[in-house]
């Protein structure tokens, strides 16, 4: 297994050390960006957050930063209903594509399908939102005006973390131990009742967590929701009203943001990464068990 | 129960196959309407022409060129210290260890922190801290701690996967620990370490979120580094959203997009499994 004609030995032991120390580096700077991103946003929202108490940010009138309001709830009720109502839709979908590829599928047709759902996680999220703004927000409009809503942000987001979901699932049901599903078929089980009965309820720690991951890609999504959903600010009352995330309005409004308005988008920032930081740490600890 | 459940397992199978049928259709009816509205627009001058009247008329050219430039420097920066990164969780820290514990874990939040978030980093650290503005080099920067998760995980796991008689032969053959690393270790898992940088190449160039406001919105051709650079997921996001009669050359843009990001992350597919297939083989 030699693949070189040089000198392979290096020779000389303080190449060695120096090599490690580098290592060490390389991956303490890796480590350490998180930390880094956590520190700047804290940094920047900082400034606001003195002046202001927490609380302000779910009770003040409206979300006018120039003018000293700064309520997010719109936007956070926003970014829940997209992404609850995305993951409502994608589950399902995801779990049967999973099972699809793992006992319902001919072979060829399983290994199609996989590699599909593996390039639909690879389209970008500008490309899924510019489809579903020539194609689905028209069609919406048809239905019930103004096409541009809610609705049409659920089912763009459902198609984003479908991969997600569906790749964990397949995942969790080929970690279930053969031995499971050959006991259950001499008992004479049916397909359906080994996978309602033995499969899924193996393979439920695994499937979950890879929700809770979709989920925190449904609640930073930013691209695609804002190129749909309308991005009005306010609370929706049905899924064909128009709605801004969080993630679009920093999106939307970083351009043009100064002094404490910049700050408040900062401090949105820092409450998706803390959301998603505890969706994280939610799958890390089922996923662990 | 017997004829129940043929009856549940009927429909199971049904629901399972109609879910199956209905995604693939989503997957064809997206593609099927970029390629229609896209396939007139494209020709070699539209590749290779600047954007004219904010991209409604010209080309791509120099939105390709940022694009690149953007995609070099978060590799050359992220490369190095993913792929060291990965050596020293694969080859130098037991798997229980803290310090392994601590990087691996911390490399899974950053794969999960939303790409917005990365550019309000990149905005706050590059563009200002450092100095460097909208550039395509804070942007490129941005970047490549978004890739460093999926360059350290794939080149961890290709590492681990390699037999151990590699590293017990190294070392009867009295080869040092770095020797060991360069020439048997990391040749070896070679084919990892490219379908993990095809991957990173295919997450980078569907990136806007974080590019928005760290390399910009200039679609001009960039002098250097320090200039803005518009790359092309912003320029489908602008020519749709802020530009009215831009639809054509966005569905142009979007479909080379497409196509170039199909045919990196068929390749890297390709390797993953066709390497796996190989090991089968030959152990």
């Amino acid at each position: 297994m030699i693949w070189s004609k040089r000198n392979i030995l290096f020779p000389s032991a303080s190449v060695d050390t120096l090599i490690l120390w580098l290592l060490r580096i390389a991956s303490g700077i890796a480590a350490g960006m998180v930390l880094l991103i956590l520190f700047f946003l804290l940094a920047e929202s900082l400034p606001l957050l003195r002046e202001v108490s927490a609380v302000r940010f779910v009770t003040d009138s409206s979300w006018q930063p120039s003018e000293g309001a700064y309520n997010l709830a719109p936007m956070l009720s926003g970014t829940l209903y997209a992404a609850g109502g995305a993951l409502f839709l994608a589950t399902p979908l995801g779990i049967a594509s999973a099972l699809f590829v793992a006992y319902y599928a001919p072979p060829p047709a399983a290994g199609v399908y996989r590699r599909l759902i593996e390039l639909l996680a690879g389209i970008p999220s500008v490309v899924y939102g510019f489809w579903a703004l020539t194609t689905l927000v028209p069609l919406i409009n048809e239905l019930h005006p103004p096409g541009a809503s809610l609705l049409a942000g659920i089912l763009v987001l459902t198609l984003m973390i479908l991969p997600t979901v569906a790749l964990t699932a397949h995942a969790a049901l080929l970690a279930v131990p053969d031995e499971y599903l050959r006991g259950a078929a001499a008992l004479g089980m049916s397909r359906w009742s080994i996978i309602r009965g033995v499969v899924l309820p193996a393979a439920r720690m695994g499937v979950t967590a890879g929700v809770i991951l979709a989920a925190g890609r449904a609640i930073g999504e930013t691209m695609a929701v804002l190129m749909v959903t309308g991005n009005v600010v306010q609370h929706a009352s049905t899924v064909y009203d128009p709605i801004r995330t969080l993630a679009a309005n920093i999106a939307l409004e970083m351009p043009y943001a100064l002094g404490d308005h910049r700050a408040a988008l900062f401090v949105s920032g820092l409450v998706l990464m803390l959301l998603v930081v505890a969706l994280w740490s939610a799958a890390a600890r089922i996923g662990r068990n | 129960m017997p004829s129940s459940n043929g009856w549940h397992d009927r429909l199971a199978e049904w629901s399972v196959y109609a879910v199956a049928l209905l995604i693939s259709a989503v997957f064809l009816w997206i593609f099927g309407d970029l390629a229609r509205g896209g396939i007139e627009h494209l020709s070699w001058s539209f590749l290779l022409d600047p954007p004219q009247n904010a991209g409604r008329g010209g080309g791509i050219g120099s939105i390709l060129v940022s694009t690149i430039l953007v995609l070099l420097i978060a590799l050359v920066v992220a490369l190095p210290l993913g792929w060291a990164a990965a050596v020293m969780l694969a080859e130098y820290v037991s798997s229980g260890s803290r310090f392994g514990y601590t990087v691996r874990n911390s490399l899974q939040i950053l794969a999960a922190v939303p790409s917005i978030v990365f550019g309000l980093f990149g905005n706050a650290f590059f563009s200002i801290y450092l100095g460097l503005g909208f550039s395509i080099l804070s942007g490129g920067l941005t970047l490549a701690c978004m890739l460093l998760p999926i360059l350290v995980s794939t080149a961890e796991a290709g590492l681990r996967a390699l037999p151990d008689t590699y590293r017990s032969l190294a070392v009867a053959l009295g080869m040092s620990r770095a020797a060991t690393v360069f020439h048997v270790l990391l040749p070896a898992a070679a084919p990892a370490l490219v379908a993990g940088l095809l991957l990173g190449i295919g997450r980078a160039m569907a990136e806007t979120a974080a590019l928005l406001f760290t390399s910009g919105y200039v679609d001009r051709m960039p002098g250097s580094l320090l200039d803005s650079g518009r790359t092309l997921a912003v320029h489908i996001l602008d020519l749709s959203m802020n530009i009215p009669g831009g639809d054509v050359a966005a569905h142009a843009s979007a479909l080379v997009l497409i196509v170039v990001l199909l045919l990196i992350n068929l390749l890297a597919m390709e390797m993953a499994t066709g390497w796996q297939r190989g090991k089968i083989v030959t152990e």
